[in-house]
């Protein structure tokens, strides 16, 4: 696969030159255009189309420790059905899970139109060897995950070695296949820190040939926030027009609430624009949130809310 | 499509009632002359409520009655007044919804606008002057500086509440009295500032409110029983104030009109310049004195800039000032949209190129789709009268000091923007442009703290801040 920009990577020095060379991010400015579109009131028919939307951007997720076949296949079912009450309720977008678990989502969701995701590349931290990484990524697509969710080496980064960063992912990339599985570069923004390391490592994810750029982890503090999301999305929006490739975003982490899921589709609407408001484009990393916008679109329909115990725990 | 359904702010929470009278020595009085006039919602043209016209004689009994009331509340210890006019802030933050709905009716600005801007700084203002009352002899005027006495004060439509607020909040403080005249088109929010005035049991007479127009204005600027005088609003009224109150003791401060630019460097934070520049000229439609209504971009970005810009304004919500969701408002009034209509085509025959982006316009009230023009001269008259309206004139650039000259080549001097990531060059341009305010990658940012005023055809005097206070003080 050719990459729109390859050339700016043929050297960390040229890298440097370019990923430098972008616009700054002024944070004050950012934090307020966050904040602003943040007031936006959504409310009655675009709330419902709003909360439906957000159910199929939905990256169903569980990355512990303790995650075992059965948790997986618990949250596969949820996946595929949220409210077994209501089969008006769309199904998510994906479920995301720890490679080794990666054979049972795919079991449990085969037919079922809800894709799998797994993390990789030594997932959380990405300390590692390439070829640990690759293999990681390569066990993890051979167990049938149509979607990889790396991460980049932050320390390479942060040192400035940013061909390392780029050969990574251009490594992890081909690790997925030629139109194999669909890369997701997680940033970890949180660890990145200012808002031009942020527009860099965007555009950096995206010259090496992310499908998606990730915020976070959903290990480190903080996770994903609006305005962070908001420099990914103009990151995005100015790559297609730059390269003409579309990339799309997915922040991760901390987004537990209705109400932070509208705020995130209003950004896009009002960033990227409504062509990224699609689950091809735009997906949301989240595992609580899933039932908070079932509780809500209950709410819509019925005019009352029903307890916690009403939505499953999976 | 992510259609935004309407998100009205109820407007249930107000309470217009349907004639006032003018608000003297604490007391609802009716004026002594017959004239009476309706203030509209601009947004539909529906009319809200009838207002008095105060004459002379009216004004005469005003400006007696805060005479009167200026021995005790003079007399008061700074603490006891602080404690008025923290009360009044209170007050104005319990009540800021219904407020903010008021001004929004009356003024057409959007209810985003005066609910999180608007508001939120009245309050903020009263808060930090009431602070000021007893300390006034730190404020390096002197050990014990004296209040003048009787301060009128002549606000405009563009931040009516924001606007008294200014005049009223370090007049107080600093022990005067006030007669205030809100702008004929925008009286609601200033009549119930008097219930708010009465609901914190200032003394009577320490604040009258007398509305009207421009006569009205005139007879409190003239009254011999007036020692200060405060004015914002045009440059043209403020020329007339100056003549009227020359020669004689009355101290004065005006705020006047501006020209300002938005200077946009090729090293800016580009997605952040653009927002500023969008609050810069379109915030409250433009009604704003400090806009940056030219925008001086260096010509290596200016493509790219401007189609940032453009891609941005498509997204703006021209609408109900009411819906939470709407960005642009109404035009204030008939007679401001003509005149930002005549500009616009004088514009466009001069030859500047016109660009709107697709933007339905309601069917009743007064309403400008945000407008830029391109390709702009500094010969223009687009980029040397106030327009005062939402329309942004973009010129270019090739060296910081062409942009320096351009953005001081104008009569005006209220304020400037400088948009760079290098500070080096934010320093060397804020210190050349020759205006009261340089904001540096932001734009139409207050505080009660800052010191507001301007240069040359803007206006002299600063309102904000310790600076806030010597206008009101005897030094």
């Amino acid at each position: 696969m050719t990459t729109p920009l390859a050339e700016v990577a043929s050297s960390t020095s040229t890298l440097r030159a370019f990923l430098h060379g972008l616009p700054g991010v002024d944070r004050v400015g950012a934090d307020a255009r966050a904040a602003t579109l943040g007031t936006r009131s959504i409310k009655t028919t675009a709330k419902k189309q709003a909360i439906d939307l957000a159910i199929r951007m939905v990256d169903l997720t569980t990355l512990e420790g303790a995650d075992t076949p059965g948790k997986v296949r618990a949250m596969c079912a949820k996946a595929v059905h949220p409210d077994p009450v209501d089969a008006s309720v769309p199904s998510v977008a994906a479920v995301c899970v720890y490679p080794d678990l990666v054979p049972t989502a795919v079991a449990a969701l085969n037919g079922t139109g809800v894709k799998v995701a797994s993390v990789a590349t030594a997932f959380p931290s990405g300390r590692s060897s390439l070829d640990v990484k690759v293999k990681d990524t390569e066990l993890a697509v051979a167990a049938g995950a149509s979607e990889i969710d790396m991460v980049i080496d932050r320390g390479a980064f942060l040192a400035g070695d940013y061909l390392k960063v780029y050969e990574e992912i251009a490594a992890v990339r081909a690790a997925c296949g030629p139109g194999g599985a669909h890369l997701k570069v997680i940033l970890e923004t949180g660890e990145l820190a200012t808002y031009d390391n942020v527009r860099r490592a965007s555009w950096l994810a995206m010259i090496a040939g992310a499908d998606f750029i990730k915020t976070s982890t959903g290990k480190v503090a903080p996770a994903a926030t609006l305005p962070v999301t908001l420099v990914m999305l103009e990151a995005v929006r100015d790559f297609l027009r730059t390269t003409g490739r579309k990339v799309g975003v997915k922040p991760a982490g901390g987004i537990r609430t209705t109400k932070d899921a509208i705020k995130y589709l209003v950004l896009v609407n009002e960033t990227a624009g409504p062509d990224w408001l699609d689950p091809d484009w735009f997906r949301l990393g989240a595992s609580s949130l899933l039932n908070d916008l079932l509780m809500q679109r209950q709410k819509m329909t019925t005019g009352r809310y029903a307890g916690p115990d009403y939505f499953t725990l999976d | 499509m992510f259609e935004y359904a309407p998100a009205p702010e109820s407007r249930d929470i107000v309470d217009i009632r349907p004639s006032y009278g003018l608000f003297i020595n604490g007391e609802w009085v009716e004026p002594q002359g017959e004239e009476r006039h309706k203030t509209i919602n601009p947004a539909t043209e529906e009319v809200l409520s009838e207002i008095a016209y105060a004459s002379e004689a009216d004004v005469d009994r005003a400006v007696e009655a805060a005479r009167k009331a200026f021995a005790t509340w003079s007399a008061l210890p700074g603490s006891e007044r602080a404690k008025y006019i923290f009360r009044i802030a209170r007050i104005i933050q319990e009540r800021s919804r219904e407020l903010a709905v008021l001004e929004s009716l009356d003024n057409g600005k959007p209810i985003r606008e005066s609910r999180d801007v608007d508001l939120p700084l009245v309050a903020a203002h009263f808060f930090y002057y009431a602070g000021w009352a007893d300390k006034l002899s730190h404020a390096g005027f002197g050990a014990d500086p004296r209040p003048l006495g009787v301060a009128g004060q002549v606000i405009p439509w563009n931040f009516p509440l924001l606007m008294l607020a200014w005049k009223i909040a370090p007049a107080l403080a600093c022990g005067n009295t006030v007669v205030l005249k809100p702008a004929e088109t925008t009286p609601l929010t200033a009549l119930a500032f008097a219930e708010i005035c009465r609901q914190a049991d200032l003394p009577p007479g320490v604040v009258n409110i007398v509305t009207g127009a421009g006569e009205t204005g005139a007879a409190l600027v003239r009254h011999p029983g007036v020692d200060k005088v405060a004015f914002t609003g045009s440059t043209e009224v403020g020329r007339l104030i100056a003549k009227t109150v020359a020669g004689s003791r009355k101290k004065l401060t005006l705020e006047l009109g501006g020209k300002a630019a938005n200077i946009v460097f090729e090293d800016a934070a580009i997605d952040q310049a653009v927002e500023g520049v969008v609050n810069g000229i379109f915030f409250n439609q433009g009604h704003v004195c400090c806009a940056g209504s030219r925008l001086l971009v260096q010509e290596s970005i200016a493509e790219e800039m401007l189609d940032a810009l453009k891609r941005r304004l498509s997204t703006l919500r021209l609408g109900d000032p009411l819906d939470k969701n709407t960005d642009i408002g109404a035009i204030n009034s008939a007679a401001q949209l003509a005149k930002i209509r005549e500009l616009s085509e004088a514009g466009e025959s001069e030859g500047a190129e016109r660009w709107s982006p697709v933007c339905p316009i309601p069917d009743r009230g007064f309403w400008f789709p945000p407008t830029v023009f391109t390709g702009v001269a500094q010969s223009h008259r687009i980029a040397r009268e106030e327009i005062f309206g939402p329309v942004l004139s973009v010129l270019t650039f090739r060296t910081p000091a062409e942009a320096i000259e351009k953005a001081n080549n104008t009569p005006y001097g209220l304020s400037a923007g400088v948009w760079t990531e290098k500070g080096s060059l934010m320093l060397w341009a804020a210190a050349r442009l020759r205006a009261g305010v340089v904001w540096s990658n932001t734009f139409n940012r207050f505080d009660p703290t800052s010191p507001f005023g301007g240069y040359k055809e803007s206006g002299y005097g600063r309102e904000g801040g310790r600076h806030g206070l010597e206008a009101y003080l005897d030094v």
